[in-house]
Parts: structure tokens; sequence; C-alpha cells
């Protein structure tokens, strides 16, 4: 049933009415991002807390759309369809046991974070680092690695943007002004309202980011599955091509379900994306924001609602592939990234499409100011501070963060320049191979002092050098570098997630050398937490008379 | 703001709070639970029972994402009485 295929393989035109209706949204978040900096108001922006935390007290419910908005990006609305469409279920569907083991991971660690954090002020993983060991190059390791492995991250959301400009019929094609200018001012825009307005801009669009995806899919999930014939007629659609053997490798277009020596490779990316995520700057920032040590906690539990709309927006990809999609971008070739726009585009009215590209386009953008609000507030801590400028005022911190938060997204553009579009979703496994170098050092550290901070900075260079090379060496169709996330594992013989493997690595070099400094008696640093640290709250004097709290009557009742 | 070091050493040294352990360990194990059933891939990698035209390798998954909030509320209702209160 494949009614409408043969208008839209030709059809690059202007899509007016999606349009303005995407215009229309994208103003109304505008103007919502420049005035979020009344929202909960503070007396003044120019901190860290206040510009970089929203002042460290947002609720339940503001933290459940804030992470919401930061953890389910574009990768999920554009990639993990992409990849099931093209590459099928390992490749894709991964994502779903990745977003449900997320939970219970983080639940057992990330209130000790945020209660030493709180303690101590602390706004990046590697200021606790560096409270924990005094080790400047730790600290500065993984700062570094948060800061790179979020690039990459970024990316991924411009691919997004992207993709819904291609099929409105904005942007792509030859010139090369014409093709990126409708991308370039829509991040000019969110670089301004994110400057002006710190994280609380991305938390009071995140609203309507989330409030728009979830009735986008809802809608999707419930109308296209009957116009393709049901979704028996989608899995076997899905089937044949996944079990097509693919001319070019000789090999099967893709996996329908994972078959024999497909189970480590679906595990590890499972198990490697989750226990990444939370090392994100991105992720910390968001979680530090709550306004108590439980708000986390309490969100593992309600957070897995967005678990169960990646599912959907994964099988997408599928109906995608009964309905015939054709995703041919204004260039003239196939690109799979543009598979679930072109299948609005096909399906819906106008307006509507207009509603579901703003939803992507949206969705992109709040991750993209949180990443780089995290990933600025990293760099003004942990090197500006740290290495360039000791004696910085809070304010000078602050400034830094802004103006680095406009650096970073130009990086990011790099990666879109540079890296292989085709296959979005290694941005963001290319992100995670790095990022989880820095688990042992800062997780394991949350719980104990034996491991050496020499023996942790070593097993990270590992780690990342390991990581960086295998990841380097894979080639896809379109590319000869960096062209997937998947290689054998040594020893077993299947293939696995690189980041999960490096991991082995870096642990395995860590407690070695761990065990030889300790027996030799080096030095481990000063720790300057206590064990009572990780357990403190909100409400507990000590953590109050840290915060210094401008107005504790703003704070969200958050108690059940 | 700082970053926690002065006055550090004016406040009286605290330690953890009482907890009860075998709370914990429940805690603990709700939490490994989802994990593990998730990351036995081979448990749940076929095609049958499929409902409604939906293969059990795909349901399956979704129906996690109800179980594996429930155990996590169980866990975080659990070191929530552990702690006796404080948490």
């Amino acid at each position: 049933m494949t009614p409408l295929l043969t208008g839209s393989v030709t059809d690059t035109s202007v899509n007016t009415t999606a349009l303005v209706v995407l215009i229309a949204l994208f103003l109304l978040v505008t103007v919502l991002g420049f005035m979020a900096s009344r929202f909960r108001r503070a007396e003044k922006l120019d901190s860290l807390d206040e510009w970089g935390l929203g002042g460290r007290k947002f609720g339940t419910w503001v933290t459940w759309f804030l992470l919401g908005g930061d953890l389910y990006t574009a990768y999920t609305f554009v990639a993990v369809p992409a990849a099931m469409f093209s590459m099928g279920a390992v490749a894709g569907f991964f994502a779903v046991p990745y977003t449900i083991i997320l939970y219970p991971i983080i639940f057992v660690f990330m209130a000790r974070l945020w209660s030493v954090s709180h303690r101590h002020g602390y706004v990046t993983t590697a200021d606790f680092v560096r409270g924990r060991y005094d080790d400047r190059q730790l600290s500065l390791a993984v700062s570094v690695t948060g800061f790179v492995a979020t690039m990459p991250y970024i990316a991924l959301q411009l691919v997004g943007i992207q993709a819904v400009l291609e099929v409105a019929g904005v942007g792509g094609g030859d010139n090369v002004i014409a093709k990126d200018l409708p991308l370039l001012i829509a991040f000019a825009v969110l670089a301004a309202y994110t400057y002006s307005s710190g994280l609380r801009a991305p938390a009071v669009i995140a609203f309507v980011k989330d409030g728009l995806i979830y009735l986008v899919i809802i809608v999707a999930v419930v109308y296209l599955p009957s116009q393709v014939g049901g979704w028996g007629e989608i899995f076997g659609a899905a089937q044949d091509k996944m079990q097509t053997t693919n001319p070019a490798t000789g090999k099967p277009t893709g996996s329908y379900i994972p078959g024999d020596g497909q189970m480590w490779a679906y595990a590890t990316l499972g198990l490697g994306s989750a226990m990444a995520l939370f090392m994100y700057p991105h992720s910390i920032t968001a979680s530090l924001s709550s306004g108590s040590r439980n708000t986390i906690r309490r969100n593992a539990a309600i957070l897995p609602a967005y678990s169960f709309v990646l599912g959907l927006l994964a099988l997408l990809g599928w109906v995608a592939i009964a309905a015939g999609t054709d995703p041919t971008g204004l260039d003239g070739e196939k690109n799979p990234q543009l598979v679930v726009p072109q299948l609005f585009e096909d399906f819906f009215p106008d307006w509507f499409v207009g509603v579901a590209f703003a939803a992507i386009a949206i969705g992109a953008l709040v991750p993209a100011a949180i990443m780089s609000i995290a990933a600025a507030n990293t760099f003004s801590r942990n090197i500006y501070k740290e290495w360039l400028k000791k004696d910085a005022t809070p304010q000078q911190e602050a400034k830094v963060s802004k103006l680095m938060s406009l650096v970073v997204k130009a990086f990011a553009l790099v990666f879109v320049l540079t890296l292989d579009k085709q296959n979005a979703i290694n941005f963001q496994l290319l992100g995670g191979i790095w990022i989880l170098q820095t688990f042992p050092a800062i997780v394991f550290s949350l719980y104990t002092r034996w491991f050496h901070r020499k023996a942790l900075l070593a097993g990270w260079a590992v780690g990342m050098v390991y990581g960086t090379v295998e990841a380097y060496q894979i080639s896809s169709a379109a590319t000869d570098h960096f062209g997937g996330s998947l290689a054998e594992i040594p020893g077993l013989g299947d293939m696995g997630y690189v980041a999960i493997t490096a991991f082995a690595l870096n642990l395995v070099v860590t407690v070695v050398l761990s065990v030889v400094l300790n027996a030799a008696k080096v030095s481990n640093g000063t720790d300057v937490t206590r064990p009572g640290d990780y357990f403190a709250d909100a409400g507990d004097p000590r953590v109050d008379a840290d915060l210094e709290v401008e107005d504790p009557l703003a704070r969200e009742p958050d108690r059940p | 703001m700082s970053l926690g070091s002065s006055g550090e050493d004016q406040r009286p040294h605290d330690g953890t709070p009482p907890t009860d352990r075998r709370k914990i360990a429940w805690a603990c194990v709700c939490l490994a639970v989802p994990v593990v059933a998730l990351l036995w891939v081979p448990s749940y990698a076929r095609e049958d029972p499929s409902i409604g035209g939906i293969p059990f390798f795909f349901w399956y998954q979704f129906l996690w994402v109800f179980l594996c909030s429930g155990f996590t509320w169980t866990a975080y209702k659990l070191v929530e009485s552990a702690r006796g209160g404080r948490r």
C-alpha cells in the first residue's frame, strides 16, 4: 500500500503550509527561550549556579521534562528510526533496552553524586574528581573527555534539524550558502537565548517540546499502521527487507531479530550506551539542577515513559519500510535520516506535518542548548579556572561559560561537515566510546578510594586510545573511517560495542596499577569529601548554607 | 558559592546515616533484575509468540518499560524506609 510513493519521490518543492507552522512554533519557543530568564527568577544570572544549573532548585516534574528533553533528542527522532530503516533491529532497537536499564544504573549512583555535589558546590563531574583525589591531571582528563564527547552529540542534533528542513524543501541542494543557512539561523537563535537565559531556557522549552512529541507520536502510531496494512504487514515488510541480500556486500541488508552472533552486539550496545549516558556533562547538568537528593530517584521510576515513546519511534522506521517511503534528499541521494520526516509528509495533512517537523526541530534544540551549556560549564570550571585563570570570580566563570557555549556549537558544525551523515547514530555511539572511559574515575570514586588516581588516569588513557583507534578502523559503505561502532570482541569472536571493549581494557589497567601503586604506598592525593557528604539532602542545614539559595520560597515543594 | 574548601574544617565530622542493610540488599535485587533480564538477549530474541502481529522480541521489551519502572519505584520505597525517611 504505497499510494503516495510516486508523488513523494520527486516532490522536493517547498511545503509552504508545513513551513509556516514550523516557523510559527519555532518563533513561539524563541520567545519562551528569552522569557525563561524570569522562570524561578534569580537576582542575577551571573554565576554558574544560576546560569548553568538554573539555581539548583528544579523539582520532580521540571526535572522530568528537562531530563526527558535532554536525553531523548534528535537521536530519538531521526537517528534511531533511520538505523531501523536501513540496518535493522541490532543497530536501532537496542535503544529500547538501553533506555530501560539506564534507570536502575543511575538510581544507584546519582543520589550520591547529587549529595556530594551540593555539599561542595560541584558543577561538573571533574569538580568532584578534583575534590576526591586533589589530582589536576585526572580532573583535566575527565573534563576534556566530557567536552570532546559532547561535540558529536550536538552534531547529531544539527543533523536532526537539517533532516526536517530538507524534507520541508528548504536547505540542502548545491548552493553552499543556501544549503546551510536555515540551519545556521536556527542555531544562531538557539545560541542567543541560551546565552541570555542559561539552563532556564531549555527547561521552559522542554515543556513545549515534550508536549509536541507525545502528541505527534501517539497520532502517528495510532494512525499510520492501519494505513499500511497493520503491524503484521509492517513486520513482514521489514523482515523481507532485512533478509534480502545486499548486492554490494553479499550479506543480508540488516537484522530483523538479533540472530546467532548478534546477541553480544545488541547487549553491549545497550549496556555501553546506558553506562555512558549519565557520564555526559549534559546529563549531569540536568541531574544536578534538581532540587533534592531523591528528585533523580523518583525520576528514575517515571522517565521510562519516554523509553516507551522511543520504542514506538524506532518502529516508525519499519512502518516506513512497509509504506515504501523514499528518503531521497534534495541533492538526489538517498539519506536514511530523512525517513521519518518523509513518512510524515507522505501521510499527514500539511499543517500536521508542520507540527511534527516542529517537534523534531525543537526536540533537537533543547538538548543542543543543554549540551552546549554543560560543555561550557566544564570548560570554564575545569579548564579555564583550573589551568588558565585561577583567581576567576564567579562572574568571570559565568561569562566564560556563556561565550564557550557559542564556541561549542561552532565545533559541532565541524563534526557535521566532516563525518558520515548516512548513519548519524554513530555520532552518538562515537561520543559514547570516549565518555564511557570516565566511568571508573567518577562512579567508582563515589564509593571507594581504593582505586589509585594515577591508575584511573592510565586506564582512562588506554581506553581512550584503544577506543579511538578501533573506531577509526571501522569502515562502512560510505566512509573509510569512523563508519560504525561495532568491532570484534577479542577472545570472543562476536561483534560488540567498542566502548565496552575499551572499558574492559580500561578496568584491567586501572585495577592492576591500583594494586601496584597501593602496594608501593604512592600517595593517592587528599580527599576533601566526608562519608556523610554522600548522603546530604536539601533542607540539610549544611547544604543550604553552601547553596546560598536566594529565595527559599521559590523551591518547588516536591516531597510526596 | 565556593568549591567547598573554605571553612571545611570547622564543620563536625559526620558519617553515614543509620541504614537497614537488608532493605538495601532487596533494593539492589530490584534494580538488578531488569538489567539482567534485558542483557540476556538470547532469552527473548525470537519471533513467537507474537501479539497482534508484533513479534515477541519487540513486545517483550516494551513490557519491560513498565516492569522496570515498577522495580525502580519499589527500590526507591525500600531505600527510603531503609534510611528511616532520611534516604
